[in-house]
């Protein structure tokens, strides 16, 4: 297991070194010049220009420059903004646990109707179940993000009246942040309806948010329990007159959730950037919103930064997902 | 069941909530972003400034709200000497910084306050001039104060004066943007000692209407009135900007009486704000001006009567329906209608293709080819710059007018378009500054700006001459009349086609009373009062 442990951390850091080098490379690559788009159309005197480059760094050869970020980074230090002239972790900090929070709930949703959804399917295999749950997976992976997202609002928060707009939590609550998780600094600040405002906040965007990882975790939950289902030791478990529920539950289930394990970890890369999209339909103030904006601004910091610092969280995950592949599969531990 | 009971007891409750804030007055403002930081002269976002300087702060002189006419601000007077290189600030009594939970003020505003938020910028020596990373002050460096400042003095507790390089007319309306902020040194000066510098722009402590309470990153911004305000207090007591980056969303909670106010609405969305029950809308005209640069120095646009004869060709009420959706006006004039000195006299050049064709004959260009630039960007003076540009392209083929439309990456394109010789004519745009026609016609067309901002490359004498007369005047009546006259040849020599200026629409609900649009495109809450 240690073995398993070292090698796995071992990848972590050319993977890191890796994104840190591309992240950097990216920006670069994009065509439009920071200190030019800051200053817009009131432009600015090649004088001006050339006190800018230095005064932000830019002068410097490109290696320089990259070395200097790789030192900085080593020492915990992201930068500074360009546009918000703010340190690039603390603003990293102050959006990702609505991120995480958003995230895990919509994920929440997405495994707890998912796996099911796909166990239905495969034991109904072929019936009006099946076709119906494999049917709304196809449209709920297809579905464009934006358009979904608004639907919703127009039919439960609008018409309904249901759920809120957008945001976390109602503007008429205000208390201090504690955990950055506004469904514990709600129960923590002891106001009076504050955690169902949390929670009212957190439906639509959670659904929105997890409908495409819940249609790819339902289909592969359905094939791989498909596949399982026709193994020989089903059919001896089927022979020995076993109940199906115990079946499926133990024997089936167990060995098919290896595929839907890595399915779900790999979703975690695509929730960041569905992210994106429901945090501005939401006004959820992630780090989606964040980094799309520092795209179009060219802020430089920021994309590298948070870019490395999303890459650091999908890359832990994974990590996370292949120990844990290690309690399902022993075979996988001791390999 | 018990879930749909739940949801429903959670909007009772939210209801409820609102109502009972309702008595206490407050005014949710659905913001479209977030601002970059609280110190306004850090930064040049209109977003940024609604956030800070209009809400939190107070210049030496102001806008008049609704307005680009200049009023005492913490300054109750000024004086400008003969020779218009001293201006003197009287500073008015009693004015008080706010107090909050982070900061005591021990004394009111006087004249250490007014040097340190000036001199911060000025001099690089000043330990608040990188006291964030990257600090550039660039609006301060834009309306180039550091060429025209020679000192600010201290004449006593209550009177500063400025003393300046050369006579400067605009720089009262400079002063009252919204970098000139006044910053309270005792609180800077106590940062300092703490070693927490980075505070000031994080927790900002103004004179101004409002004062800051909290900020919850990219969601939420409070504020509560300053009950010690130098005048009247706000009527609202407390102000909450809830950031709603979407249109669409922002539309949908203006309906579900969420929030009191969207700055920016769809233009689509227009007509159905208007037959909503409950809901208003305001409408001005902005403080911009989209225009068709051609170069004047490259032949044969250096031919006014080509120019004036390519002016006649575009048919801008098409651009009007089809790129602003109604959400524009035509331009006449180079600065726009809210400007003082907009001359109003002016004719605009008729849309008359024949007499457009005929003209390029009678001075002898046949078969010519052209450029026309397009933005890769939307801006409020031109929302679709492409589709502009093709407009003006089937109108200049219909006088015989072979033309290609290009486009380039944004800083791209606005360092190529500096060049003298460029190659084709330019859709670009400007967004007043200070109110000043001077940030328009001198920035714009004036001789110093050719290799610039002015995109037209056009450096004509007689036009040259009356913008820097006017800008050494201090009379503002006579100032206008030169402006109005500058305007008068500008329209003769056509260095530009001026297309349109946007028309700002802001909607919200129709319990907001006494809001008014600001031309510099601010949102500003001071005098807005909400209805039980």
């Amino acid at each position: 297991m240690l073995r398993f442990l070292l090698h796995r951390f071992g990848i972590l850091i050319p993977t890191f070194i890796g994104v840190s080098i591309v992240t950097f490379a990216f920006i670069r690559v994009l065509p439009g010049d920071p200190i030019l788009l800051l200053a817009g159309e009131r432009g600015v005197t090649p004088e001006r220009y050339a006190q800018l480059q230095e005064l932000l760094g830019f002068d410097r050869p490109l290696v320089v420059q990259y070395w200097d970020y790789l030192w900085a980074i080593l020492h915990g230090d992201f930068g500074t903004s360009l546009v918000s002239k703010q340190p690039v972790l603390d603003e990293f900090l102050a959006r990702f646990p609505a991120t995480l929070e958003l995230s895990l709930c919509a994920m929440f949703l997405a495994v707890i109707i998912g796996i099911p959804a796909g166990v239905i399917a495969a034991v109904k295999r072929g019936s009006i179940y099946d076709q119906s749950i494999m049917t709304t997976a196809l449209v709920g992976y297809s579905m464009p993000i934006f358009w979904w997202g608004l639907l919703l609002i127009i039919l439960f928060s609008v018409t309904l009246g249901w759920t809120p707009v957008s945001g976390r939590i109602s503007l008429m609550y205000y208390f201090p942040q504690v955990t950055g998780f506004m469904l514990i600094d709600s129960l923590l600040s002891g106001e009076k309806g504050a955690f169902a405002s949390a929670v009212s906040h957190l439906i639509l965007p959670s659904i929105v948010l997890g409908t495409i990882p819940l249609a790819v975790i339902a289909r592969q939950t359905r094939s791989a329990m498909l596949e399982v289902l026709g193994e020989d030791y089903v059919r001896t478990a089927r022979a020995k007159g076993l109940s199906s529920g115990r079946i499926v539950g133990l024997h089936a289930l167990r060995n098919a959730l290896i595929p839907v394990v890595t399915v779900i970890g790999l979703q975690v890369g695509v929730m960041m950037a569905g992210a994106i999209l429901t945090e501005t339909i939401f006004s959820w103030p992630g780090v989606g919103k964040w980094m799309l904006d520092s795209v179009f601004k060219r802020d430089y910091p920021v994309v590298q930064g948070g870019l490395l610092l999303i890459a650091a969280v999908v890359m832990v995950v994974n990590l996370m997902v292949d120990l844990l592949y290690g309690f399902i599969n022993p075979r996988i531990r001791q390999g | 069941m018990i879930f749909k009971h739940g949801l429903t007891a959670v909007a009772v409750a939210g209801l409820m909530a609102f109502a009972g804030a309702a008595q206490a007055k407050t005014f949710v403002y659905c913001s479209e972003g977030s601002p970059e930081g609280f110190d306004p002269a850090l930064y040049t976002a209109g977003t940024t400034f609604d956030a800070s300087s209009r809400a939190v702060f107070n210049k030496l002189v102001e806008f008049e709200r609704g307005t680009t006419n200049v009023v005492p601000g913490v300054a109750e007077s000024y004086e400008v000497s003969d020779d218009g290189l001293e201006y003197t600030f009287h500073l008015r009594p009693g004015v008080k910084f706010h107090t909050t939970d982070y900061f005591t003020p021990s004394r009111d505003l006087n004249a250490d306050d007014v040097i340190f938020s000036f001199e911060r910028q000025l001099d690089p020596e000043n330990p608040y001039h990188q006291y964030v990373e990257g600090a550039s002050w660039e609006y301060f460096n834009g309306m180039s104060m550091p060429d025209l400042i020679e000192s600010i003095e201290k004449v006593d507790d209550m009177t500063v004066k400025f003393v300046l390089k050369r006579p400067e007319a605009p720089m009262i309306a400079n002063l009252a943007m919204d970098f000139a902020s006044i910053q309270s040194k005792e609180y800077a000066d106590q940062l300092a000692e703490a070693g927490n510098e980075a505070q000031l722009n994080q927790k900002p402590v103004g004179t101004g209407p409002f004062q800051f309470v909290a900020y919850q990153p990219d969601a939420v911004i409070r504020y509560k009135a300053n009950q010690e305000y130098w005048t009247d207090p706000a009527a609202i007591e407390n102000l909450v900007f809830a950031i709603t980056p979407d249109q669409a969303v922002r539309l949908q909670k203006l309906k579900a009486g969420e929030c009191h106010l969207d700055p920016y609405p769809n233009p689509a969305d227009l007509e159905e704000i208007k037959s909503t029950d409950g809901l208003q809308l305001k409408q001005q005209e902005g403080l911009n001006v989209g225009y068709l640069a051609y170069n004047t120095q490259v032949e044969p646009f250096d031919n006014p009567k080509v120019r004036k004869a390519l002016n006649m060709a575009i048919n801008k009420q098409a651009i009007l329906d089809v790129v602003f959706q109604g959400s524009g006006k035509v331009a006449k004039a180079p600065i726009p209608p809210t400007i003082w000195s907009y001359n109003d006299q002016l004719e605009d050049d008729p849309y008359d293709p024949d007499a457009a064709r005929k003209m390029l004959e009678d001075e002898g260009v046949t078969d010519l080819s052209m450029k026309v630039w397009a933005m890769p960007v939307q801006r409020p003076y031109n929302p679709n710059a492409r589709r502009m540009a093709e407009l003006i392209q089937a109108d200049f083929e219909k006088i015989g007018v072979n033309t290609e439309v290009v486009s380039y990456e944004w800083g791209e394109y606005l360092e190529r378009s500096k060049a003298e010789d460029r190659d084709g004519a330019v859709l670009l745009g400007w967004t007043g500054d200070n109110g000043d026609p001077d940030n328009f016609l001198a920035v714009l067309l004036g001789c110093d700006a050719v290799g610039g901002s002015n995109r037209a490359q056009w450096c004509h004498e007689p036009f040259n001459d009356l913008i820097q007369k006017a800008k050494v005047v201090s009379d503002q009546a006579e100032r206008a009349k030169l402006y109005e006259e500058a305007q008068v040849v500008f329209k003769e020599q056509a260095p530009w086609a001026t297309i349109a200026h946007s028309v700002v629409s802001e909607a919200m609900s129709d319990k907001v009373q006494d809001y008014k649009i600001d031309p510099f495109g601010g949102h500003i809450f001071y005098g807005v009062d909400i209805s039980e």
